[in-house]
């Protein structure tokens, strides 16, 4: 058998273990833990009295703990995720409304930074050791280890509250209009949060662009470029940024995980009504349905989007497609 | 005592260790003499008078929403952080080295199971699971340390095992295994040393993680309302709908969460870089 197809098999069966294990983990952590939140699910007041059969029914609490275990499996695969508090609709209806919502803000803001990131790194590793590395780097630091929610509050206050140039939060103004009135209305929402999750990823990725082009700068055939007599630009541009990049962009994909917990912090600030701004409503109203529904979302499209990351990083690294790694 | 000197001697020397030591001597000198410093009680409320005041004689960083002072939240509030952060992070490392040396030490499935499951804990998503654990245990500051260490050991887990694999490939390791040591005595006595000074790093950086983890929990209201952390600080600041008006009540804590984390993972950089090379030359 091919060595890639050996590859990507292991970690599809990691990949499936991996779910498996987070879904298991979700039901355990719900019913054993202290305050047996199973139980709270039924005697919440906030539920409506139809919903409670429905709710019993579906978690099986009348049966033994295996039982219930098989039933939430089966429920699980099949999308569903029992029944909000809150809103008394299935939570796999709410989840629906607001994943595209982060989606949409998580895809651009990584986009962004992607394109910023590596073109600072790539100046950083180029120059280094000059007073623009050094300015480049330190703006960096300090960027990446600023809270991204304060950061997302100093910008609200400044920009929404003081100077109020951009709206307060949410996603759209209330009777907003449709049609490209209404893109550019969201736009205008989307911007101060798209800053405050540049400035967190950016920041990270320009330090490690940065040490993957100051590896690559050590290299002998940046050495024989020179050597050639190569034009800097066509060095840089060519040589190194290119070879500095793979490592770059799979650390990327593979930071997946790091990205969703920043945006969940954005969102709450600008009260976005993506799945993080989702997760703290729940948390702060105990509504464990979504709070469970939420988790086991994000995770799984974590875990997929880790898996299609490292495919595409072990198609295009022929060591790894040989098997030499 | 002496090792310890030269040790610090060389912190200081190296620019990252120095500007993390500058950071970090004045938030600890505050966290350790907070009921000096500060002329009230965190939790003392002022009257109606002493609401949202701007900086003055009396409250030098203003007073909040309930008339609190500032300045007294914010030097409690490094005792909080930095304790959260200390003790997460040693549990955290703690068990990160454990699993860790054990996966290095016997290798095999033992290495393959703990890899597994470390591989596993590391793709998901941490805040999402911290908020989990940290929404269903209820809060409590050692809810918060327990949450913060349970998802954070993998890392060190990783870090430490490859350290203990290239242990293994040195010649006094083969010859304390030729004089019959036995297992226990391989892992603790000859195994253990070497990576101490890595475990140390990985401890300081850990801090640094730590620290954020607290803070972004206690803004998203998932902290221990008995412990006035930063964070804490920041969520009530948000919550209260009126920091528009009072910058002084919003910018010291997130801007000492800032600097105490980059303090921490200045320093913990610092140690790698001294520790590195010593480490391979043993």
């Amino acid at each position: 058998m091919n060595a890639y197809w050996r590859f990507l098999i292991k970690k599809a069966l990691i990949t499936i273990l991996t779910i498996f294990v987070t879904l298991t983990a979700n039901f355990f952590i719900f019913r054993i833990m202290p305050g047996d939140p199973a139980k709270l699910l039924l005697n919440d007041p906030r539920l409506k009295k139809e919903n409670i059969e429905l709710v019993k029914k579906q978690l099986g609490l009348d049966k033994p703990l295996w039982q219930q275990y098989l039933i939430y499996m089966k429920e699980s695969f099949k999308g569903n995720f029992g029944i909000s508090f809150v809103h008394n609709v299935p939570v796999s209806q709410i989840i629906a409304q607001r994943l595209p919502q982060t989606l949409l803000l998580l895809s651009v803001a990584i986009a962004i930074s992607t394109v910023v990131g590596i073109a600072v790194g790539a100046i950083c590793g180029w120059k280094r050791g000059s007073k623009l590395d050094a300015t480049l780097l330190t703006a960096s630091l300090i960027s990446y280890m600023v809270p991204t929610f304060w950061i997302g509050i100093v910008l609200l206050m400044v920009f929404s509250l003081w100077l109020g140039w951009f709206p307060v939060g949410g996603i759209t103004t209330i009777g907003g209009g449709a049609g490209i009135p209404r893109w550019l209305d969201v736009l205008k929402h989307m911007f101060l949060p798209t800053v405050a999750l540049v400035l967190w990823y950016a920041g990270e990725y320009v330090i490690l662009m940065r040490g993957s082009m100051l590896d690559v700068m050590k290299e002998d055939y940046i050495l024989t470029a020179k050597a050639k007599g190569l034009r800097s630009l066509t060095i840089l541009k060519d040589h190194a940024v290119r070879n500095a990049l793979l490592p770059v962009v799979t650390l990327i994909a593979l930071n997946i995980g790091w990205m969703v917990g920043g945006c969940i912090e954005v969102e709450v600030v600008f009260s976005w009504p993506g799945m993080g701004k989702l997760i703290y409503d729940a948390v702060l109203k105990r509504d464990y349905p979504v709070l469970q529904g939420c988790f086991v979302i994000i995770t799984i499209t974590v875990i997929l989007a880790n898996l299609i990351a490292d495919l595409i990083y072990g198609y295009i690294d022929p060591r790894i497609r040989r098997g030499t790694m | 005592m002496k090792k310890l000197k030269g040790f610090i001697k060389e912190l200081l020397s190296n620019r990252y260790g120095l500007a993390g030591v500058i950071i970090l001597v004045p938030y600890v000198i505050l966290a350790i003499f907070a009921p000096f410093l500060t002329p009230y009680g965190p939790y003392e409320m002022g009257g109606l008078k002493e609401v949202l005041l701007p900086p003055c004689k009396e409250h030098i960083l203003g007073t909040d929403d309930m008339g609190r002072d500032v300045w007294s939240q914010l030097v409690y509030g490094a005792r909080v952080s930095m304790t959260v952060g200390f003790l997460a992070a040693a549990f955290g490392v703690l068990l990160g080295t454990f699993v860790g040396l054990l996966a290095g030490f016997y290798g095999g499935v033992v290495d393959e199971v703990l890899m597994r499951i470390t591989d596993m804990f590391l793709v998901m998503p941490t805040l999402p699971l911290m908020i989990v654990l940290a929404a269903v245990l209820g809060p409590s500051i050692w809810n918060i340390i327990l949450v913060i260490a349970v998802t954070g050991w993998p890392g060190t887990a990783r870090v430490i095992r490859s350290q203990v694999l290239s242990v293994k490939e040195r010649p006094f390791f083969e010859a304390a295994v030729c004089i019959g040591e036995g297992d226990l005595g391989l892992m603790f006595f000859e195994v253990l040393p070497c990576v101490l000074p890595i475990v140390f790093a990985e401890s300081v950086l850990w801090v640094a993680d730590a620290i954020y983890s607290e803070a972004v929990l206690s803004f998203l209201g998932l902290g221990d309302p008995t412990h006035i952390s930063w964070g804490m600080m920041l969520n009530f600041a948000f919550s209260s709908g009126v920091m528009a008006r009072a910058w002084w009540w919003v910018y010291p804590p997130g801007m000492s969460i800032a600097f105490v984390v980059l303090g921490f993972t200045f320093i913990g950089s610092a140690i790698n870089e001294i520790v590195s090379p010593k480490y391979k030359e043993v």
